[in-house]
C-alpha cells in the first residue's frame, strides 16, 4: 500500500473520532442541562422559600397578610384527595390489569379495550378535568367536592396502575401459575394466592409512580371547582359536631398545588415567597414518592429469585 | 390423599360435582366482575365524548361553526362576544412549537447519546436525574418560568414582556424531554446488536453508526415519542396559564403574552360564569377541538408507526 493512501486512511479515522468525541460532549451538555434545570430549581425554591418554612406555615390558614398565610387546608386537602384517589384507582386497577393478564381471550372486545387505555393515557389532564365537571359534578350531583376530585384523578391514573400490573404479573414465571392448576386450584384461586401477591411489590411501584403524578396535578382539579381561598377544613367525623362519616368526601377543599398557583398569581413579593415554600414542600413530597419507587423497584430487581 | 373418581358411593359423586358447578358460576362471577373493572376504560372515554360533544351541542347552537372557525377574535366574555378558536390555537401552536424546538432535537441526542456511547456509571446517573425531572408538578415548573427563566430571558432579550408563550415555551420543552428521551431510548435499545456490529465491522464509527444504523432502525419508537411529547406540549396547562398570560392574543409571534385553549379553560374556572351560559359552554368547544387535535396526533403517530416497523 502507498504511504499517500495510508495518510488518506488515517485522516478519515482521524475525523470520525473527533466528530464521535464532539458528539459524546454535546450528548453531555444536554444531559446538564436537564440536571441544572433541576438544581436551579430546587435551589431557587430553597432561597426564596426557606425562611417561610417555620412550624407555623404547616398549621395556619391562607390569609390576606403573607405573613400569616398557611398551608394547612392545602396539605390537608392534598392528602385526603390522595386517599379517595387510591381507594378508587388501586382496586380497579388492579382488577382490570389482572382480567387483562389471566382472563382476557384474544379479540375484537380486548382489542378495543387495549386501545383506549393507551388512548386514555395520552389525553391531557384537562380534558379529564372537564369530564369530571360535566358527569360528576352536574350529572352525578357529587358537587365540587373531594369525592369528585378524587374520582377524577383516579381516572387520571388508571393507566399507569394497569400497565405496572400487568408489567408485574407478566414477570411472573408461568411455572408458578402450572404448578397451581396442577393442585386443583382454579384460575381465580391462583390469582388470589400466587400471582397477585407475588405481583405486589411491582403494583406498588406503580401505584406510588401514579399518586406522585396525582398530587400535582393542577388542571382537572380547578376545572371541576376547588377553590383558591379555603380556611376551613373539611368536617371530621368525630371529633366536628355533626359530622358523619363521610362528610369530608362532599365537602369543597383546596390542594397543594393550587395554593401555590394561587400565591404565584399575587403580584406581592411576600406572597412569591410562600409560593416558593409551598413550592418546596410540594417538590420534596413529590421527589421522596419517586425516590421511593425508583428504591422499590430496584430492590425488587435484585430480589427475585425465579 | 387417596382421589378416587370412581367412588362407589353416588352420594359423595354428586356432591362433588355440585361443587364444582358452583366453583364454576363463581368462577364465571368474579371474572365478570374484573372484566367491568376493564371495561371502565372504555367507558371513560365513551363518557369524554359523550360530554364534550353534548355541551359542545349547546355552544352551537348560539354560534355557528363558521364563525367558531373564522372569527379572529375570542373575547367570550365581552357584551360583543367573538368566538374565534383560531384565537387560541395560534398560542397553542407557537408556545408548542417552541417547546418542540427544545425537546426534540435535546431528547433526541441524549437517548442517542445513552444508548449508544454513555457508559453503565453515566446511565445510572442520568436515568433516575431524567426520571426525577419528569416526577416534577407542572404548577412547579409554571413557577420556575414565571420567576426565574422570564426574568433571565428579559437581559437577553431587552424587549421581553413577564408573560411570554417564549419562557412558557421554553420551559415547556425541558419538560418534556424525560419523555421523549426515555421513549427514544428505549426504541434505539431495542435495535438488535448484529446490526451494529455489522456496522462496526465495516469501519463505521460509534455516531456513524447510531445516525447511519440504529436511528433508521428505531424509526417508528422515535415516531412513537415524538408524537407523546406533541401530545404533551398540546395539552399542557399550567406552565401557560402561570406564566404566558392568560390573555387571548392572535399571534405568531413567541415574544408576546397569548392564551391557549388550555388556559382560557382554566382562566373560565377560575372565574364565576354560571352553569349552561355561552360563556361557560365555550369551555366544552375549546375542550372538543384540544380532543380532536389530540387525536389527530395520536392517528398520525399510529400511521407513522405502523408504515415504519421493523421486523428483527
Amino acid at each position: 500500500m502507498e504511504a499517500r493512501d495510508l495518510t488518506a486512511i488515517r485522516a478519515v479515522i482521524a475525523r470520525g473520532k473527533r466528530w464521535d468525541w464532539l458528539f459524546a460532549v454535546i450528548g453531555i451538555l444536554c444531559l446538564a442541562v436537564g440536571l441544572l434545570t433541576v438544581l436551579t430549581l430546587v435551589v431557587n425554591m430553597t432561597i426564596d422559600g426557606m425562611a417561610r418554612l417555620t412550624p407555623d406555615f404547616f398549621i395556619n390558614f391562607p390569609s390576606r397578610h403573607p405573613e400569616k398565610a398557611g398551608i394547612l387546608s392545602a396539605w390537608v386537602g392534598s392528602l385526603l384527595v390522595m386517599l379517595v384517589t387510591a381507594m378508587a384507582a388501586v382496586p380497579i386497577g388492579v382488577a382490570a390489569g389482572v382480567y387483562l393478564e389471566e382472563y382476557a381471550k384474544r379479540g375484537l372486545v380486548t382489542d378495543v379495550i387495549e386501545i383506549n387505555i393507551s388512548n386514555l393515557a395520552g389525553v391531557p389532564s384537562i380534558i379529564y378535568g372537564l369530564l369530571a365537571l360535566g358527569v360528576f359534578v352536574y350529572q352525578f350531583g357529587l358537587g365540587q367536592s373531594i369525592l369528585t376530585a378524587g374520582l377524577t384523578l383516579a381516572l387520571l391514573i388508571l393507566p399507569i396502575v394497569i400497565v405496572s400490573t400487568r408489567e408485574a404479573i407478566r414477570a411472573i414465571p408461568s411455572l408458578i401459575r402450572e404448578g397451581s392448576m396442577a393442585l386443583g386450584a382454579t384460575k381465580w384461586q391462583t390469582c388470589r394466592y400466587h400471582i397477585v401477591p407475588y405481583a405486589t411489590p411491582g403494583i406498588m411501584t406503580g401505584v406510588i409512580i401514579g399518586m406522585a403524578r396525582a398530587i400535582g396535578e393542577t388542571a382537572p382539579i380547578i376545572t371541576i371547582g376547588a377553590l383558591t381561598f379555603i380556611a376551613f377544613l373539611p368536617p371530621i367525623p368525630g371529633i366536628d359536631p355533626g359530622a358523619g362519616p363521610f362528610d369530608w368526601m362532599m365537602s369543597p377543599f383546596t390542594v397543594m398545588p393550587i395554593q401555590i398557583f394561587n400565591w404565584t398569581s399575587r403580584p406581592e413579593e411576600a406572597f412569591q415567597e410562600n409560593a416558593g415554600a409551598a413550592a418546596l414542600v410540594l417538590v420534596v413530597m413529590t421527589l421522596l414518592m419517586n425516590g421511593l419507587a425508583i428504591w422499590l423497584r430496584y430492590r425488587l430487581r435484585k430480589n427475585l429469585k425465579w | 390423599m387417596t382421589v378416587s373418581a370412581s367412588s362407589a358411593r353416588p352420594g359423595a359423586v354428586s356432591n362433588r360435582l355440585a361443587h364444582n358447578a358452583m366453583r364454576h358460576w363463581g368462577e364465571r362471577l368474579i371474572e365478570g366482575i374484573l372484566f367491568c373493572a376493564a371495561a371502565l376504560s372504555v367507558l371513560t372515554t365513551l363518557g369524554i365524548v359523550y360530554i364534550l360533544v353534548k355541551e359542545s351541542v349547546v355552544f352551537f347552537q348560539a354560534v355557528s361553526i363558521f364563525d367558531f372557525l373564522t372569527d379572529t377574535q375570542w373575547t367570550p366574555l365581552f357584551d360583543d362576544a367573538h368566538y374565534g378558536i383560531m384565537v387560541l390555537i395560534s398560542g397553542t401552536l407557537v408556545s408548542s412549537l417552541v417547546a418542540l424546538l427544545v425537546a426534540i432535537p435535546m431528547g433526541t441526542i441524549i437517548a442517542i447519546y445513552l444508548s449508544e456511547f454513555a457508559d453503565s456509571r453515566v446511565r445510572e446517573i442520568a436515568k433516575p436525574v431524567l426520571e426525577l425531572l419528569g416526577g416534577i408538578p407542572t404548577i412547579i415548573f409554571g413557577y420556575f418560568a414565571l420567576l426565574v427563566v422570564t426574568p433571565l430571558l428579559q437581559k437577553i432579550l431587552p424587549g421581553l414582556p413577564g408573560f411570554s408563550l417564549l419562557s412558557a415555551g421554553l420551559v415547556m420543552g425541558i419538560m418534556i424531554i424525560p419523555y421523549v428521551a426515555s421513549l427514544s431510548e428505549d426504541a434505539m435499545r431495542a435495535v438488535p446488536m448484529h446490526l451494529r456490529e455489522g456496522g462496526y465491522a465495516l469501519g463505521s464509527t460509534r455516531l456513524q453508526c447510531a445516525l447511519k444504523i440504529v436511528v433508521p432502525a428505531a424509526f417508528s419508537g422515535l415516531a412513537a415519542a415524538y408524537i407523546l411529547g406533541i401530545s404533551r406540549a398540546v395539552g399542557e396547562t399550567m406552565i401557560l396559564a402561570v406564566a404566558a398570560g392568560m390573555q387571548p392574543n392572535l399571534t405568531l409571534n413567541p415574544m408576546e403574552p397569548a392564551a391557549t385553549i388550555t388556559s382560557f379553560i382554566v382562566q373560565v374556572a377560575l372565574g364565576d360564569l354560571p352553569h349552561g351560559s355561552v360563556g361557560y359552554q365555550t369551555i366544552f368547544a375549546a375542550g372538543l377541538t384540544l380532543m380532536l387535535i389530540t387525536l389527530t396526533f395520536n392517528i398520525i403517530g399510529i400511521w407513522l408507526r405502523r408504515k415504519y416497523r421493523e421486523n428483527y
